[in-house]
């Protein structure tokens, strides 16, 4: 089961430069939420944003991580 | 005739998609929402008075691994506006509070008012489509 600490370094992983803050909601290790400020997100809109954070957990994500909820900014 | 794939689940969820200018993809329905992910992208959605087509993905896996596969999202729910994904729960809830909603749904958000309460089965509009009944 992962932890927030595992959520938010996957994210910092792929996401160089980015900082991500990740709480477990419901303490249950499998709803997440995640506020993620990354350079990345430059010029692109939140779909876009979210897409990039998903995209780190794959199939994962409604799978092991059931919620992953996100609020996407821009340095 | 439109494009059409040897998929019939996917086929119907795209209709859908391009059918009704507002659609949202949840878990549960309008009235007995099954997640509160769900739950909270409706009442946003019926703040602001706005006619929407409801999916529920529940009754069958595959309605979810399909519209998941159109969209390249991965939760649920999903509002599409005039055929382009919005957005889930975080997203909607975010250009709900900021404005953003209404005007891409092209409603009149009166701010500061408190959103009316709806009639008894006013603004949602019944499930257009029997997803579940050509899953054979």
């Amino acid at each position: 089961m992962p932890t927030p600490e595992d959520i938010k370094t996957r994210i910092e992983a792929a996401l160089p430069g980015a900082s991500a803050d990740v709480e477990d909601w419901t303490g249950g290790g499998d709803h997440f939420r995640a506020t993620v400020v990354a350079e990345q997100f430059q010029g692109l809109n939140r779909i876009e944003q979210h897409r990039l954070v998903y995209d780190v957990f794959g199939a994962e994500i409604g799978g092991p991580i059931h919620a992953l909820s996100l609020k996407t900014q821009v340095p | 005739m439109s494009e059409q794939t040897d998929n019939p689940i996917r086929d119907a969820i795209s209709e859908a998609i391009a059918d009704n200018p507002t659609i949202l993809f949840m878990k549960g329905t309008p009235e007995r929402p099954a997640c509160g992910f769900s739950a909270r992208t409706v009442a946003a959605l019926q703040s602001l008075g706005a006619p929407f087509a409801a999916v529920d993905i529940l009754p069958d896996p595959r309605i979810r691994q399909e519209l998941s596969a159109i969209s390249s999202w991965p939760t649920i729910p999903q509002l599409f506006v005039n055929g382009e994904l919005v957005g889930g729960c975080d997203i909607v809830t975010e250009m709900y509070e900021s404005g953003e909603l209404a005007e891409a749904l092209g409603v009149d958000a009166t701010e500061g008012t408190a959103p009316p309460a709806a009639p008894e089965g006013a603004p949602v509009q019944a499930a257009p489509l029997g997803i579940e009944n050509r899953l054979g």
